[in-house]
């Protein structure tokens, strides 16, 4: 059987990992060569990069990253923000990407989801959706540009019609829960998985193991992504996992 | 030195990375003289079946990689590169392979609880008297694909588990696939790629 994935995500702006990173004796906390290779050593399933720049003119620092980590690095790598274009997808995956998230762009123009996954394959176009609990409307709302605006839309609908146009994986943000430490949002990733039948990458909330442990024995999301539990040696992947494997959870 | 098959598919360039980084020798080509001259050759593969193999019929590479098979060359097809291998495959009506290995590629049956594409690490039960399924017994490697391929329990070196059981490494003699990808599956992809090179360095020994 497919096994449950623990995904680090790093912030890159400029091609500099932002947020230290302070879980192993690095040499340069801002590499993310350095640090991506540190995660691979501690056995994490998959890589996210999330581009914070993410501008046209900053584009090329993003791929001369994934080139270099691509060299170095030989796990799945996932990259994020800021893609607008097959173009950008196109070089990306050229550089060493595995597959391209596309977030506000998917909002603004849908067709790019159906471009991308007929050009490349669905398993290369991961649809992410930052969202938020609406409770006047009793739904999750989807946001986008990072977090700044809230858009009319279902996310969970957003999420029926994002696959239906090609998306191969969805990345899920819960913003509500992100930076709370307190847990995944486990209603909003049943409700997901109920409707589409893609892995799912569950983010946003974990602050403890069993976070992750919960996320996996109630619902049937893939994976689990956390970004300053790991950076700052809060939580480490190898405790992660042993724990998950005691709990039952099939892990690599 | 090794073979990079050069033909116009997605990962190519992976497998590049993955074999310079452990300074095996290596060039992308698609020159049947070059390819001819290889120690061994790799066919990586992303992709749709049907038009991996038209692209290697428009670089006429598929007489050159069947008589190079045929002459005895390792020869490493890795995710769409393995299913190439094969007689035929289902995907998009019925499509000719290459014909290098018995069998048909088909496509992984939807189940309750089971996504397809399989996609993610799953572990491999590997044969104890295959070079490359003792590598990768009780290994998890990194997938991606929706189809599988079907052959004699005899050339299947690994298998995952995934509602049905899905070869992971196959070889017939010299001819060697990889379902996963190992230029993306860490250290233990990267040592399934150097055993292949181990592979063709005792053939070119055996050849002199």
């Amino acid at each position: 059987m497919i096994t449950k994935r623990i995904i680090p995500c790093l912030d890159v702006d400029h091609g500099r990992v932002k947020k230290g990173v302070n879980f192993v004796d690095l040499t340069d906390v801002g590499d993310p060569t350095e640090i991506a290779a540190a995660y691979e050593q501690q056995g994490a399933d998959e890589l996210v990069f999330l581009d914070i720049t993410a501008t046209k003119e900053h584009r090329g620092a993003m791929v001369a990253t994934i080139e270099q980590v691509a060299s170095q690095v030989f796990m799945p790598l996932t990259v994020g923000g800021g893609i607008n274009s097959v173009a950008d997808m196109q070089a990306l995956l050229r550089a060493g990407a595995d597959k391209c998230a596309l977030n506000s762009a998917a909002i603004r123009h849908p067709e790019l989801i159906t471009q991308g996954a007929e050009k490349f394959g669905r398993q290369c176009i991961v649809v992410a959706i930052d969202v938020r609990w609406e409770a006047a409307k009793n739904r999750y709302q989807v946001v986008i540009d990072g977090g700044h605006t809230p858009v009319d839309l279902d996310a969970v609908q957003w999420a029926k019609e994002a696959v239906q146009l090609g998306a191969g994986e969805l990345l899920v943000t819960s913003m509500d829960k992100d930076g709370t430490k307190n847990g995944f949002d486990l209603r909003l990733y049943n409700l997901l998985t109920a409707v589409v039948n893609v892995p799912i990458i569950a983010s946003g909330g974990c602050g403890a193991i069993q976070d992750f442990t919960d996320l996996f024995q109630e619902t049937t999301v893939d994976a689990g992504l956390a970004a300053s539990v790991f950076h700052y040696g809060e939580l480490t992947i190898p405790e992660v996992k042993t724990e998950l494997k005691e709990a039952g959870v099939s892990v690599r | 030195m090794l073979a990079v098959i050069d033909y116009d598919t997605g990962n190519v360039r992976n497998v590049k990375k993955a074999l310079d980084y452990l300074n095996i020798a290596n060039t992308l080509t698609s020159d049947p003289v070059v390819i001819a001259q290889a120690d061994g050759l790799i066919l990586p593969g992303v992709g749709a079946f049907q038009k991996a193999m038209a692209e290697l019929e428009k670089r006429h590479l598929v007489q050159v990689l069947q008589q190079q098979a045929a002459a005895g060359q390792p020869m490493l097809g890795i995710c769409l590169g393995m299913q190439l291998l094969f007689d035929r495959s289902e995907e998009f009506g019925d499509s000719t392979g290459l014909g290098l290995l018995p069998g048909a590629v088909v496509a992984i049956p939807e189940k309750v609880g089971l996504k397809v594409p399989h996609m993610g690490w799953d572990t491999n039960q590997g044969k104890a008297n295959n070079r490359f399924g003792q590598i990768f017994d009780q290994e998890a490697t990194y997938f991606v694909h929706s189809f599988y391929v079907q052959t004699a329990a005899k050339n299947i070196a690994a298998t995952v588990n995934y509602g049905v059981t899905i070869p992971s490494v196959v070889q017939q003699n010299n001819v060697v696939g990889m379902q996963f990808h190992p230029e993306k599956s860490g250290q233990v992809g990267l040592a399934g790629l150097k055993a292949f090179k181990e592979m063709c360095a005792d053939a070119a020994f055996s050849r002199n």
